[in-house]
């Protein structure tokens, strides 16, 4: 079994990272002006409905009820899917998911492919996969169009390019066969539209990921804003959809709680422009052959995680990126993987699986647990409790050895014992000699990370309890 | 006349670094009614260490917290954070004593048990408010603050931009992620110093510290003062600056 892909390989840990990124003007302008104008109409949205509360309990207790099912409804799909003339197969992980789409396009003869935006399949790095076996894989959604001419990583799940202005835009186009000739938005587009429908009328075969999976009908969703997805799914003749096997909803009738949960949470729409849903194979329209890629890659050890299970309700709408204050500063490649974000920040290190490894080791970290996030999710995950728990995951995994874990063990023997507790506070008063004119601007380390641009609080002479036991005691 | 007994829990923050607050309080609970105690044995919720991934450390002192308060008819913080640590997390934690249920933010304190807005404060200086993410989002204390700050006499409340950000506090992350922390603050500060208010108040010295800490480094002129330290102030018994 090969390294998970869903943490790039090389990415520097999350503070490093983050010291990059914080110093992009480009980067904080737009993200400052996306996340603020994005925020403010995902309320909007969300205040037309009365019953959201309750929309979002249904869609916590819809995805609760898959994980607990899990099995059972994915051999329904299966079934489902079987019985209407698709083709199922099971892939363990990254690796063994990217070599069935491989074979299944090297059957169709085919040397390039059109693919709807998916995170699952950039998830498992399908693209460079296909790519090392000599199939181009073509995004069609404009932004993953931006990110693959431009050689560059996805910053955002819904808005990949949202890193990138209209003049870079401009400067990637210009290696089409018809470049824009200006950064006018609709010469941008228009100058895509021209590259991707030569790709939608040539493709053989499409690859797609999917949003929901109904296991009563073997029925398969996929909601998107551009048209360039529905192009995807009728135009070719072979169909094949990588889905993680989180995405299973069992009935029909769950669609209209996440139809309704996620335009609203997503782009702030009531309902996505295209919503795409088929069924196996209809002959005579559409695809005539249709393969669906079950891909596990992380999620059932992750499932065995009972805090950390919840992260697999996601719908990967981005409501919880849009709103994050860290985010909205360090942008989407800073944390190292397709999943940027507070959803990121708790559900990468987990598909990943390996805690040792430092830079997913401080995704975990990567907030200030404001809640925001967690206040915003359609399906309610607990994202602050669940970052808790994976730092705790994270210091076991260091051992007790390490500078942070000795100081804490002290702290915590300090706080012990009132007598201790008072020793320190009178020793942590005597810091107010270093202070000059009130103020306390210098500390040694690790104090100095406080005082490098902040003033520090001089402790004073008498604490508070000293103040009681003097006056009430 | 016997009011309730309410155990004084300032949190060790504020026990060892704004013992002014702590001062507040009891002056203020106690011009309510309150029969106010400290019981000295307190140290600290366990909050930074459960924050930071030490649970294990966290339990013993989650434990000696539920046995110094237990008997108290109510614990009162100022602080959203420490007093949601103890509410939310200590369940999860230890089994606890009933000072754990009955442990209060001061602002949900004073409206929800005590029932009262108008504490009699005075406080002439032009003010604004951050909401700290904790007492929000954790605690839900919702415009409670905003109410108690509205009946202060003298006081020009004037509303925060983009208040509900956070300030980029958030414990050890401070420390671990100073750069994007910093980032942070400079926006609360921007906020902050657009009101042209002289004191910037929150229910939470850490989150006072972090912001009054920035404002304090440009020389900004704008002081952090704790949400008890105005509604202890009055006519009589103005608020004073410590240096």
């Amino acid at each position: 079994m090969g390294r998970n892909p869903v943490t790039w390989l090389g990415s520097p840990t999350f503070p490093d990272a983050a010291r990059r990124s914080l110093g992009d003007t480009q980067l904080r302008g737009n993200l400052r002006k996306a996340t603020t104008t994005i925020r403010g109409k995902r309320e909007s949205a969300v205040a037309e409905l009365d019953d959201w509360e309750q929309l979002r309990r249904a869609g916590e207790a819809v995805k609760d009820d898959v994980l607990a099912n899990l099995d059972t409804y994915l051999e329904r799909l299966e079934a489902a899917v079987s019985e209407r003339g698709g083709v199922v197969h099971w892939a363990r992980d990254a690796e063994e998911a990217n070599r069935i789409v491989l074979d299944l396009v090297r059957q169709e003869d085919a040397d390039e492919v059109v693919k709807v935006k998916s995170m699952a399949t950039a998830e498992i790095g399908l693209n460079e996969a296909l790519a090392d076996g000599g199939v181009d894989a073509i995004e069609t959604d404009l932004a993953e169009v931006i990110v693959q001419l431009g050689e560059d990583r996805p910053s955002h799940i819904l808005v990949p390019a949202i890193h990138r202005n209209r003049a870079e835009i401009k400067e990637i186009f210009a290696q089409m066969p018809d470049p824009p000739d200006s950064d006018d938005p609709r010469a941008l587009a228009e100058a895509a539209r021209k590259y991707l429908r030569r790709k939608f009328l040539s493709a053989k075969v499409a690859i797609s990921g999917a949003n929901f999976g109904v296991a009563d009908t073997g029925s398969i969703v996929v909601v998107e804003s551009e048209g360039n997805g529905r192009m995807c799914l009728t135009l070719p003749e072979t169909l094949i959809t990588v889905m993680g096997v989180e995405k299973v909803l069992p009935r029909w009738q769950d669609l209209e709680v996440f139809l309704q949960l996620l335009p609203r949470s997503s782009t702030a729409e009531r309902m996505n422009p295209y919503t795409s849903i088929w069924s196996g194979v209809t002959p005579g329209d559409g695809p005539q052959k249709f393969h669906l890629v079950l891909l596990d890659n992380g999620r059932t050890s992750t499932l065995a995680d009972e805090v950390g299970r919840q992260a697999l309700r996601c719908i990967r709408c981005s409501a919880c990126l849009n709103v994050c204050p860290v985010y909205e500063r360090t942008g989407g490649q800073a944390y190292g993987s397709v999943y940027p974000g507070p959803i990121g920040a708790i559900l990468a290190p987990q598909l990943a699986g390996d805690l040792h490894d430092e830079q997913a080791a401080s995704l975990p970290y990567a907030s200030s647990l404001c809640g925001a996030c967690y206040e915003v999710c359609p399906v309610r995950i607990n994202i602050p409790e669940v970052l808790t728990h994976l730092r705790a995951e994270v210091v076991e995994a260091k051992g007790k050895r390490t500078p942070e874990a000795m100081a804490m063990s002290a702290a915590a023997w300090v706080f012990g014992s009132r007598r201790r507790y008072e020793a320190a506070q009178k020793a942590g008063s005597l810091t107010r000699l270093l202070a000059r004119g009130g103020n306390l601007s210098s500390l040694p380390w690790p104090g100095s990370k406080w005082t490098d641009t902040r003033d520090a609080p001089v402790v004073p002479k008498e604490s508070f309890r000293t103040w009681w036991r003097r006056n009430r005691g | 006349m016997s009011g309730p007994r309410v155990a004084l829990f300032p949190t060790c923050l504020t026990d060892t670094a704004f013992p002014e607050t702590g001062k507040a309080m009891v002056r203020l609970l106690e011009r309510l009614g309150c029969d106010v105690d400290f019981p000295l044995d307190q140290t600290c919720c366990g909050q930074m260490h459960f924050n930071t991934g030490y649970a294990e450390l966290a339990r013993p002192m989650a434990r000696a917290y539920a046995d110094v308060f237990d008997g108290y008819d109510y614990v009162v913080a100022p602080s959203g954070s420490c007093a949601g640590m103890v509410r939310e997390i200590h369940p999860t934690l230890c089994p606890t004593s009933p000072a754990v249920e009955r442990t209060y933010e001061l602002s949900e304190f004073l409206v929800d048990v005590l029932g009262v807005v108008d504490v009699g404060a005075h406080f002439p200086h032009r003010v604004t408010y951050h909401p700290t993410c904790h007492s929000l989002r954790m605690l839900g204390v919702g415009d409670k603050p905003l109410s108690l700050l509205r009946a202060v006499s003298g006081l020009e409340l004037v509303p925060l931009p983009q208040a509900e950000q956070c300030c980029g506090f958030g414990g050890t992350f401070a420390l671990k992620n100073a750069e994007t922390s910093t980032a942070m603050l400079a926006d609360k500060m921007r906020c902050v110093q657009d009101t042209g208010a002289q004191v910037v108040t929150a229910g939470d010295n850490s989150c006072l510290m972090q912001i009054g800490g920035g404002l304090s480094r440009l020389q900004a002129g704008v002081r952090p003062v704790h949400l008890a330290e105005i509604l202890a102030s009055t006519q009589e018994e103005p608020w004073v600056a410590t240096p």
